[in-house]
């Protein structure tokens, strides 16, 4: 019983718990409709040599929510509040890097106009230029994080719209397919996950970032006082979580090797919040576990898909995302916490009684 | 410092109004050539917003509670579906889909109520969820575009049109016929509604508390007021006013979608900032609110009559007029704040 309530007690209990009860059901699936039970799990090599399988899909197609989920969670924990302009920053970023390299105003070119990494580089410093938009807003003039973000939540896809001249622009060069698409066996956009993750996670644990970032969550007026310089902290956080779309931007319009600027990050920033609730990690700021935001969005794609895969229609799957979140914010609320708590500390008497009797 | 607060308040007011009329007159200079200059252009504005004026006016009110509602534009487009599919397919009377509508409505705020004001959830995820849940339901319901063309109070509603009295405004079109600048009845609807807000808002016990409970949480519940109840009804009445809302754009559009009303309350939250709302609660009034949805408006009318420019233009100007807001509010804040 204890131990059991040790790991029910895990930060990460809730993401892995609920990565499990996607895969069996899956399994049921597999199994109901006569496949093997490991059929979810199987992973091959196909004909044209690269990995294959739904592990593998889903760990491909959450990509671009698990980058921006590591900036979110940054977001999140230092300045209480959500960054929702992430989805419209990563169209822009896909649109000035599709328009750098086509060429401002053709719309389907066969060859680059500026080198790769040019257009490349240019939609992630300007997806960083939009983060540091926000931080300045949010840091320095101490606007609330969605009102800030509502700016260029709104601007950042009109912006690159604009830019394009409101059509798709089209890059038809293998190279920049790459970043969309496999890399030995491997899915690109998995390995610039991992790439992000690493980063950030041994930024985390080598330097005193994480500590700062949480301090200045937890109490920004205590962290000020304490020394840290929280608004530079905020900041950088917003800076960070821009860069994180940016790249998450390059590799969505790598994926189709297109600025579709009308669809590209739409409602993803939806997804990312999502995906640091579940993760367990509040809202409200303060302490943050990125392992929880990682699986934690990789577990919305494993859903999402399953979802596709029982037959759901992807207008309808949104029904099955919003009973999900309602669950997990109802355990995560405060006032639920507060009435378990008080009916465990019940019980306990009422045992305490009946030893004392006995 | 009483009377401070409320002169920076109304200064944000003045310029709102001011940016409008501004905006409106230099509309009306440039394009003067295009008709921007008749009544009927402006009329036209009111028309093609009275959807988001009614929701406008129950965004205000949660976000004076210090709350956001970011389900409103699913729950138009969930009730406009119900509506058209329940005419078309399913054959039942408009008369009684209608009140079902403000039913759904009721029943969908206090959902979202109880989450936020008992639950202590806050409200951009639990509204989230809501968002999700009626989207999704959208597309349960159907997924086809289902124009509604059975009903003949629909249709008679949707047409039905008052001339201004007196025929202010009224002009001789090219055929020499006079033209009498009209509404639709569901304009009314939506000037009925602001007129009501605003009175509750401003007159009764539990306008005021609303007032009360996003300036200060502590405070109020120290003076004796039920914070979670009145979260719980604000939210109750911005989705029953949405529910108006729905009625009204559903008259206009005379149809069901899936993507109907996309992002639309992103503008109901934009208008409302614009009209000096505070997200952080305890201050806004529902004239600003009016007048925020009026720019919007008028920002989208100019770029169609210009003809020529991308319909991304009004997005992006309505964001500047945004930053330009929420920066002066910034500003007043920290004066405020030294005094």
């Amino acid at each position: 019983m204890t131990t059991l309530k040790k790991i029910t007690q895990k930060q990460l209990f809730l993401p892995l718990f609920s990565m499990v009860l996607v895969m069996l059901i899956n399994m049921i699936y597999d199994v109901a409709h006569g496949n093997p039970f490991y059929n979810f799990f199987t992973i091959s090599i196909n004909s044209q040599g690269i990995l294959y399988g739904r592990l593998i899909d889903i760990l491909n197609r959450g990509s671009e929510a698990a980058i921006l989920a590591i900036g979110m969670t940054l977001v999140v924990s230092a300045s209480a509040g959500t960054d929702i302009s992430v989805g419209s920053v990563m169209s822009l970023a896909g649109g000035v890097c599709c328009v750098l390299l086509a060429g401002f105003g053709n719309v389907n070119v066969n060859s680059y106009a500026v080198p790769l990494w040019v257009g490349v580089l240019a939609g992630i410093l300007t997806a960083g230029l939009c983060g540091a938009f926000n931080g300045f807003l949010v840091a320095f003039l101490k606007i609330q994080p969605m009102v800030a973000t509502l700016i260029l939540f709104s601007a950042g896809r009109a912006i690159g719209l604009l830019l394009c001249n409101s059509a798709i622009v089209y890059v038809n060069v293998e190279s920049f397919k790459m970043f969309g698409g496999y890399t030995w066996i491997f899915p690109t956009p998995l390995l610039i996950t991992a790439g992000c993750v690493l980063v950030t996670a041994l930024a985390l644990k080598f330097t005193a970032l994480g500590t700062y970032v949480q301090a200045v969550g937890i109490n920004k007026d205590a962290a000020r006082i304490s020394g840290y310089k929280s608004a530079a902290i905020i900041f950088l956080c917003y800076v960070v979580c821009g860069l994180f779309a940016g790249i998450a931007g390059i590799t969505a319009t790598s994926r189709i090797y297109s600025a579709d600027t009308n669809n590209i990050g739409l409602n993803l920033e939806m997804d990312a919040i999502l995906a640091v609730a579940l993760g367990g990690n509040s809202l409200g700021g303060g302490k943050f576990r990125l392992s929880g935001s990682i699986i934690g969005a990789y577990t919305i794609q494993a859903i999402t898909t399953t979802l596709y895969a029982l037959g759901v229609s992807s207008a309808q799957a949104p029904v099955f995302k919003a009973v999900i979140v309602i669950a997990i914010v109802t355990i995560q609320s405060p006032v639920v916490k507060a009435y378990m708590k008080k009916r465990k500390a019940a019980k306990q008497l009422e045992s305490g009684k009946e030893v004392h009797a006995s | 410092m009483k009377k401070k607060r409320m002169n920076s308040n109304s200064i944000l007011l003045m310029l709102t109004i001011a940016l409008f009329v501004v905006m409106y007159v230099s509309g009306c200079i440039a394009y003067a050539d295009k008709g921007f200059t008749k009544l009927q252009v402006f009329l036209d504005i009111l028309k093609n917003n009275a959807g988001l004026i009614c929701v406008v006016c129950g965004m205000t009110a949660v976000m004076i509670t210090g709350g956001i509602d970011i389900s409103v534009g699913a729950l138009i487009a969930m009730e406009c579906m119900f509506l058209a599919v329940g005419v078309e397919q399913w054959g039942l009377p408009a008369v009684a889909l209608l009140p079902l509508m403000l039913v759904i409505g009721l029943v969908f705020g206090m959902v979202q109520g109880y989450f936020i004001g008992y639950l202590e959830i806050q409200p951009f995820i639990v509204t989230m969820a809501g968002m999700f849940f009626a989207r999704g339901m959208t597309a349960v319901i159907s997924t086809q575009q289902v124009s509604i063309t059975k009903s003949e109070l629909m249709t008679k509603l949707s047409t039905m049109k008052f001339n201004m009295p007196f025929a202010i405004g009224a002009y001789t079109n090219k055929k020499g016929k006079l033209m009498i600048p009209n509404v639709s009845i569901y304009v009314i609807i939506a000037l009925l509604v602001l007129v009501a807000t605003f009175l509750i808002l401003r007159y009764t016990k539990f306008g005021r508390s609303l007032y009360a409970v996003g300036g200060n949480q502590q405070s109020a519940a120290l003076m004796g007021l039920d914070v979670k109840k009145t979260r719980f009804k604000a939210h109750v009445m911005c989705s029953f006013l949405t529910s108006i809302g729905a009625i009204c754009y559903v008259l206009n559009t005379m149809c069901g979608t899936t993507r109907q009303a996309l992002g639309l309350e992103m503008d109901a939250i934009s208008s409302a900032v614009i009209g000096g709302t505070l997200l952080t609660g305890g201050v806004g009034n529902v004239i600003g609110s009016f007048f925020g949805v009026l720019i919007n408006g008028t920002i989208s009318s100019l770029v169609k009559t210009n003809g020529k420019l991308s319909s991304a233009w009004p997005n992006v100007v309505t964001a500047i007029l945004l930053c330009f807001f929420i920066v002066l509010q910034a500003i007043f804040a920290r004066f405020r704040k030294k005094d």
